[in-house]
């Protein structure tokens, strides 16, 4: 079967971001941009489901500028087969993302689509249960623990108060949690390989989807800067202020 | 049009991560001079339904008790939501929003449904400005964006922390039985490994006490226990000493975790990751204990104690039992 991932590029988790002066939105512009991390986890277990021989082929798609083709090339130099770019301009929303994806799916095939559980930008969470919706598929969410057997899958998800196991029939969608796996690096060999996979180009038209946005964004702002307090010498002073100053005890 | 309101519960109590959406729900009812009701779904539920009915501000509670809603799988409950939105005429809708907490199961549900009405969620929102318009955190909470929604019908998840809950007592809202369209035959629960402590939840504690890499070990998280019992607190953890394996991930607090805002928060040997402090930073009163003066953390902190947690937890221990 083939397993679709999709991975979205996103500023590096390591960069501090900057509001953008005017407020229209976050600094961008010579910023380093990656994978977005729970992404990489994506691929990594789609990857791992390959090499247990369940997955023959595993696809990446990221849709938006024509600089989301390194993102592709990322994965699939860490091992993904070949990958599909939806080319706009225009800012995508999850609901836009999952119908593209929908789209691509409807035309690659796909059994297991595994998608991040958020990105690290816009910290939305839905693509992959909106995609769900769409396809009329069952959604495994945060998940930590897949297994897969025949068409059957049971599926550990991370949830508020522990963990919870599912058990669904093929074909799925599971967005990843952190504790899923840890992903690879790239080996020298892999990073030149990649650079000769298929990445296919298409368009939101070609695809039949309005990716207008439904959410405007009016403005931008940084948080309020909290104010660092005092240290104090000894823990019967920290218990007196809490009790006296604070009052929180 | 009303508002409704997707209740968190397990089928025996009323979770506290409602309150705060009812409170949400109640300040856009106020805005378009409507009222809010509450979806109480699940097997067996009718007493969270009762307790629903008595939380402040809300004018029904509708109640649908179905086998196929026992575990709140997204995929049988999503089309119930739906149903009772939507009018039976496209682009005709009975409710102007529906809002749950942005818990795992609200943020699991929630999605979907929105996708099946052709509608953009607002995720994880921190205040409302206007009926088409909320405020929500973004880059782990390092932004914030003010959106509005063009969507016929709003499909909003609430951040907790931001919202002063609902009162749990006070309102005498009628129950109304509605029936379920059944399972959907996706998905199917198979067992719940859940943390059985007496403390209270992370996400509704009035003081948090948290420790990270600096702990050591799991076995060093009974020094922080000793400290939550006199305190009636919660215990959680940096993702550093969830990674670490020190304790289970449903400890975490930071922006991969839970988001808390308690009236105090404690962090023991927890350096300050830009990831920990998107979860606690809201928090009335912060205290850290750490070994190294410089470590990040005491740049936020109210009050800090530089120096050995495993010296300085067990005072602190002692200091609270005089009292």
């Amino acid at each position: 079967m083939k397993a679709l991932v999709a991975v979205k590029r996103v500023i590096d988790y390591n960069v501090k971001i900057r509001v953008k002066a005017d407020h229209t939105g976050v600094e961008t512009a010579n910023v380093k941009m990656s994978m977005n991390p729970f992404d990489e986890i994506a691929v990594e277990e789609a990857l791992r489901l390959r090499e247990a021989g369940i997955v023959e082929e595993v696809i990446l798609v990221s849709a938006g500028i024509q600089q989301c083709q390194e993102t592709i090339r990322t994965g699939l130099a860490m091992g993904a087969d070949r990958g599909v770019l939806v080319l706009t301009d225009v800012e995508l929303q999850p609901l836009a993302v999952a119908k593209l994806l929908k789209a691509v799916i409807d035309k690659e095939g796909a059994e297991i689509v595994i998608i991040g559980k958020q990105a690290i930008d816009d910290d939305c969470n839905q693509t992959g249960q909106m995609l769900a919706a769409l396809l009329g598929w069952p959604q495994a969410t945060f998940a930590s623990k897949i297994t897969i057997s025949g068409t059957a899958a049971e599926v550990t998800r991370e949830v508020d108060g522990g963990l919870e196991t599912l058990a669904f029939k093929l074909p799925i969608i599971v967005t990843t949690d952190l504790r899923l796996n840890e992903p690879r690096y790239a080996s020298l060999p892999n990073i030149m390989k990649a650079k000769k996979k298929p990445i296919v180009p298409m368009t939101p038209e070609e695809l039949g989807v309005d990716v207008t946005p439904r959410l405007i964004t009016l403005k931008v702002e940084e948080p309020a800067k909290r104010q660092g307090g005092i240290k104090v010498a000894s823990v019967a002073e920290l218990v007196d202020k809490l009790k006296n100053e604070a009052r929180v005890i | 049009m009303p508002v409704l309101v997707v209740a968190e519960h397990d089928n025996a109590a009323l979770k506290p991560a409602t309150l705060p959406a009812v409170a949400a729900a109640a300040e856009i009812a106020a805005k378009v001079g409507s009222e809010v009701h509450i979806l109480v779904a699940g097997k067996d539920c009718r007493g969270v339904a009762e307790a629903a009915a008595r939380v402040a501000g809300v004018a029904k509670v509708l109640l649908a008790d179905d086998a196929a809603l026992d575990h709140g799988l997204a995929e049988n409950l999503a089309p119930l939501v739906v149903g009772l939105t939507s009018s039976g005429h496209s682009g005709v809708f009975s409710y102007s929003h529906v809002l749950a907490p942005a818990t795992t199961s609200g943020k699991n549900l929630m999605p979907r449904v929105a996708a099946l009405l052709d509608v953009m969620q607002i995720s994880d929102i921190s205040a409302v400005v206007s009926p088409d318009t909320f405020v929500r955190p973004i880059y782990a909470g390092n932004a914030l964006a003010t959106v509005q929604s063009k969507d016929p019908i709003k499909i909003i998840t609430v951040r907790g922390t931001a919202f002063a809950p609902a009162a749990a007592d006070g309102g005498s809202a009628p129950i109304e039985t509605i029936t379920a369209p059944g399972s959907a035959g996706l998905s199917e629960f198979v067992r719940a490994e859940l943390s059985k402590s007496e403390r209270p939840e992370l996400t509704s504690a009035r003081v948090i006490i948290s420790g990270g890499r600096g702990m050591q070990s799991g076995d060093n998280f009974h020094l922080l226990e000793a400290v939550a019992d006199k305190l009636g607190a919660a215990v959680g953890a940096s993702r550093a000493a969830v990674d670490a394996g020190f304790v289970p991930n449903d400890y975490q607090v930071g922006q991969t975790g839970k988001i808390v805002a308690p009236e105090l928060y404690i962090a023991v040997g927890i350096s300050g990751a830009i990831q920990h402090l998107a979860g606690m930073k809201d928090s009335k009163v912060i205290v850290a204990i750490n070994k190294d003066d410089e470590a990040p953390i005491f740049q936020i902190a109210d009050y800090g104690i530089v120096g050995d947690l495993f010296k300085i937890v067990p005072e602190l221990d002692e200091e609270l039992a005089k009292k």
